[in-house]
């Protein structure tokens, strides 16, 4: 097991260091300083401003700044929201992002779960076409798609619920934007946990179970329940990236104050710094939920740690 | 040895893709749209981009079959427009990935040991990085342009199919028939070209059908941020991100977007599950 993680680790961390050299390049290649638009500044104070940001160092020592200062958690400054550092606004932002992505990714394991393990238990029923032909259709339509379509439907035409704004506590304002992100990975994950049903119940193990003359439901639980759901856990990364990119949507659509929000703002006026430092976060997220989900999937299947 | 020997591989798929009702919808349907986004925008009297200040949101009616937006354009010529952008797009960029993916993958599974790790180190990297939030980074830092969009795209799109090709190409290499033909002194190039791509092309052709509308996806999705084709030109996330903005008044201009949207990329997923049970002998069944 230690090996294994070790090896994953030898693939997070290059990850993470081209994420953070991309950055910073990005950073460097765009056109025009941070300071350009102080036109009048006397060339005293914009040295010494440079100064105080480190501008006037050469580059490997920026960039070896810049690297020591994300491994103490500081994004740096936002360039728009004079005074306040990139780490404050994630620090605003993110249990929004917090709360809804992981309501959306709760809901979709549940519902496209159970959805997916009926379909494979009453295959060719009903039980069985009907929430596949939706699930093929929700795989088809974007969050784009679903969230104005959510709200035309429940706020527009029927006034059931708030077509967007934001308030703590209110669980009114989450049922759209939650609904919204987790449709699509119901429906994947539906299709996902069927396919992996139908190829467990069939196999030989399971005949050998229902032989011995053990109840459906024994069999189900004790035996076939858990190498179904295996595929669920490698398919958490990908879900949780997902969960992330679709957040930036969902958040713009109902206008909930997260860090997909912020990440848009500053992508449309040009907040550089803000920008860049997001997307080292997501990055950094990405990769950390990638690694549970194969450690997660190594601890319950040792087959995976063997491999080469 | 069984009596359709004689049918050629191709012909045997098509057999089988024939009998596949919901492959063949989807194929139809594709087809249709194909050729109304061409035909349309020809015989129209209206065109994308000219404002009509007398015409503005208006519902469908019999002059304009799918009503205007808020400039008094067509929507139903802005709309097949849009089918053709985005059918463009997913095709020229499906392409570019596939053939970047085949390359890579082949390359990393038939020369094997270090060239293999190192190459599929890299894809397993390139797998973390979070694209599209850095897809979103280059376009605001160096404009938005339709070649970066594409070129974005491409790149982030190789990646599953360099894996599967890998997998393949390995699997093919141990097999009796290569062994034969190396054994008959067959060269790497003559190799590749005559028996590694031939036996890679189903599973090729099958995931290229499937990248064709998540590479639409995607671009829908920059347009639909605004990062995407420039106006007045328009893709269907611009018409859909558009209809959003009038939903509340104006429903019609999200719903029928959204519809030829989810139309297209269902057809796209029927033809490819279809093609996958007619190409794979594994999956069928």
């Amino acid at each position: 097991m230690l090996r294994f993680i070790l090896r994953r680790l030898g693939v997070a961390v290059p990850t993470l260091l081209v994420i953070v050299t991309l950055a910073f390049a990005l950073l460097h290649a765009t056109p025009g300083g941070p300071f350009d638009s102080a036109k009048h500044m006397p060339a005293a104070i914009l040295k010494s401003i440079e100064a105080q940001y480190h501008l006037d160092e050469p580059l490997w020592r920026q960039y070896l700044r810049y690297l020591g200062n994300l491994l103490q958690g500081d994004l740096g400054p936002s360039f728009q929201y004079r005074n306040t550092s990139v780490n404050e606004l994630v620090r605003v932002g993110f249990p929004v992002d917090v709360l809804v992505g992981g309501l959306a990714l709760l809901v979709a394991l549940f519902v496209g779960g159970s959805l997916g393990l009926i379909a494979a238990i009453r295959r060719r029923t009903a039980w069985d076409y009907l929430p596949m032909f939706f699930a093929s259709l929700g795989v088809a339509v974007p969050v784009f798609v679903v969230a104005p379509l959510l709200i035309l439907i429940f706020a527009v035409q029927l006034h059931w619920l708030p077509s967007g704004d934001w308030r703590w506590g209110q669980p009114r304002y989450l049922i759209l934007p939650v609904t919204a992100l987790a449709l699509p990975f119901i429906a994947y994950i539906a299709r996902m946990t069927r396919g992996a049903g139908i190829e467990v119940l069939t196999s030989p193990y399971i005949r050998t179970a229902r032989a011995k003359g053990l109840a459906p439901r024994t069999i189900l639980l004790r035996h076939a329940l858990r190498p179904i759901l295996m595929p669920l856990v490698s398919f958490l990364g990908p879900a949780f990236a997902g969960v992330l990119t679709g957040s930036i949507i969902v958040e713009s659509v109902f206008g909930l104050p997260g860090i997909g929000r912020y990440f848009l703002v500053g992508a449309i006026n040009r907040d550089y710094t803000l920008v860049v430092g997001i997307t080292v976060l997501y990055g950094a997220l990405i990769i950390a939920f990638n690694l549970l989900a194969d450690l997660c999937y190594a601890w319950l299947d040792p087959r995976v740690r063997l491999q080469p | 040895m069984s009596p359709a020997r004689s049918a050629t591989p191709w012909a045997r798929a098509w057999q089988r893709l024939r009998r596949r009702p919901p492959a063949l919808i989807g194929l139809g349907t594709l087809i249709l749209i194909g050729l109304l986004a061409v035909i349309v925008p020809m015989l129209s009297p209206y065109d994308f981009a000219t404002p009509d200040w007398d015409a503005l949101l208006q519902a469908p009616t019999g002059t304009h079959w799918f009503g205007t937006d808020a400039l008094g354009r067509d929507l139903l010529v802005r709309l097949m427009w849009g089918c053709r952008i985005s059918l463009l797009v997913g095709l020229a960029a499906s392409l570019i990935s596939v053939l970047i993916g085949v390359l890579w993958g082949a390359t990393a599974g038939y020369i094997g040991g270090k060239t293999d790790s190192l190459l599929m180190r890299t894809v397993d990297v390139l797998y973390s990085v979070p694209f599209i939030p850095l897809v979103i980074v280059l376009t605001v830092l160096f404009g938005r342009s339709f070649l970066l969009v594409f070129v974005a795209i491409g790149a982030v799109s190789w990646l599953d199919i360099a894996r599967i090709v890998r997998g393949q190409t390995l699997s093919l290499k141990n097999r009796e028939f290569i062994e034969a033909a190396r054994a008959l002194g067959l060269g790497d190039a003559t190799m590749i070209r005559r028996h590694l791509l031939p036996n890679l092309l189903g599973i090729v052709i099958i995931y290229a059908t499937l990248t064709v509308p998540a590479v639409i996806i995607f671009e829908a999705f920059l347009s639909f941020l605004g990062l995407g084709v420039h106006a007045p030109l328009a893709s269907l996330g611009t018409l859909v991100a558009d209809g959003a903005h009038h939903l509340k008044s104006h429903p019609y201009l999200l719903t029928i977007p959204a519809v030829f949207l989810t139309l297209i990329i269902v057809s796209f997923g029927l033809l490819g599950d279809g093609l996958r049970d007619a190409l794979d002998p594994h999956e069928a069944r």
